[in-house]
């Protein structure tokens, strides 16, 4: 079980209709890959976020799978058309079967 | 490390691929659209051999530079929260939290410009983490925190963070000058089976390439920094220790008195340019 896994995103609240806006998304996760052994010898079992999605008004915008060799505290940045008013849904899958949400609304003017 | 491979690899691929993104040392530095750094400036007086001190963010190439613009992309800033909740939270015996004594963290803007510095009480100059620890173990009754360990380094670095912008001002005259001046002789002493001092990369070569890097002028303006070899904080004395272990001598230890007097000669060294840790590096 990973600790400390906190989710936070930065994008803007207004923009203009079909305005193509950019968004930016880390999560603090530690990442640990299964490949690491601890100074005992045994292997450090893997513990990652494997999967990250972004939706807007149910849209999929981004569907990332997430791979062992991406290193500590993943972060997205990326671009999305916003035709109206709406909010963005972030989500984060850990390995443990943790789900990290966040919401950010986004207004069209 | 196979991860670490597979960046080499990446990272060569770029370098053939697009010409790579060469350090950029006329860049100006605005960190958040606000804060603007100078990381270029006239060198302070008491300095012979230089006549322009430069931020090491001069020396890395644009995509490590811009990861400094913007807080958000800091990764150190993730650090910095956490040193604020910690900042408020009551510790030790004395059940007293930071904020307790000292108000907000912005309430300490200036205070990390001018360390190391000469603590009057104590009789010696002082490095912000012996500060730090002297108010754990004195006021509030808590352990001290280990020297350049993660908790010291993010609080730090949180201290830092609320001075960005400010000129570094270490005080290299008055009781701490005996302090300053052995800072000065390590500078310029070479160690270690190589025969370096800190000048002979630092002073006669910044700017060159050491392997496959450039050489700044190991300013520490921007620490703690947040090194992108190790994802965490770095702390001044552990990078003092990587660069003696470098030339092949026995180190210092992290606080040692031989490090506060190096840190704060090479901190003066950076008297002019702003306060910009924590700060970036790869």
């Amino acid at each position: 079980m990973a600790s400390g896994v906190k989710p936070r995103v930065k994008s803007p609240s207004s923009a203009s209709a079909g305005e193509v806006v950019t968004i930016k998304t880390l999560i603090s996760h530690p990442m640990e890959s299964g490949q690491r052994k601890d100074s005992d010898g045994n292997t450090i079992p893997r513990s990652i976020i494997n999967r990250f999605t972004c939706e807007l008004n149910d849209n999929m915008i981004i569907d990332v799978t997430l791979e062992p060799a991406i290193s500590t505290n993943p972060y997205f940045e990326f671009e999305a058309k916003v035709d109206a008013s709406g909010e963005f849904k972030f989500t984060w899958y850990d390995d443990d079967g943790s789900v990290y949400e966040e919401a950010k609304a986004i207004e069209v003017a | 490390m196979k991860a670490k491979l597979l960046q080499s690899i990446a990272a060569a691929a770029l370098a053939f691929g697009a010409g790579a993104a060469l350090a950029d040392e006329d860049a100006e530095l605005v960190i958040n659209g606000e804060i603007e750094i100078v990381t270029k400036t006239d060198a302070p007086a008491h300095m012979d051999g230089m006549s322009t001190i430069m931020s090491g963010w001069r020396f890395r190439d644009s995509t490590t530079q811009m990861m400094e613009m913007d807080d958000f992309d800091n990764p150190a800033m993730l650090a910095v929260e956490d040193a604020r909740e910690k900042w408020s939270t009551p510790v030790g015996s004395e059940d007293k939290s930071c904020a307790d004594c000292h108000g907000e963290p912005e309430d300490m803007a200036g205070v990390k410009p001018v360390y190391p510095k000469w603590n009057e009480d104590a009789g010696e100059v002082r490095t912000m983490q012996m500060q730090m620890n002297d108010c754990r173990e004195n006021r509030m009754g808590a352990e001290p925190w280990k020297y350049d360990a993660a908790d010291a380094l993010a609080m730090e670095a949180l201290l830092s963070s609320v001075s960005r912008g400010m000129p570094v001002d270490v005080a290299i005259d008055g009781p701490g000058q005996s302090t300053w001046e052995q800072g000065k002789e390590l500078y310029y002493a070479r160690t270690g089976q190589l025969d370096l001092s800190c000048a002979s990369c630092h002073e006669e070569n910044y700017g060159n390439m050491i392997r496959a890097d450039h050489l700044s002028q190991g300013q520490i303006n921007g620490f703690p920094t947040y090194r992108l070899k190790n994802t965490k904080l770095n702390g001044v004395h552990s990078r003092f220790k990587g660069c003696v272990r470098d030339t092949r001598a026995e180190t210092y230890s992290p606080g040692s008195p031989e490090f506060v007097a190096l840190e704060m000669y090479v901190a003066s060294r950076g008297n002019g340019l702003s306060v910009e840790g924590p700060a970036v590096r790869n």
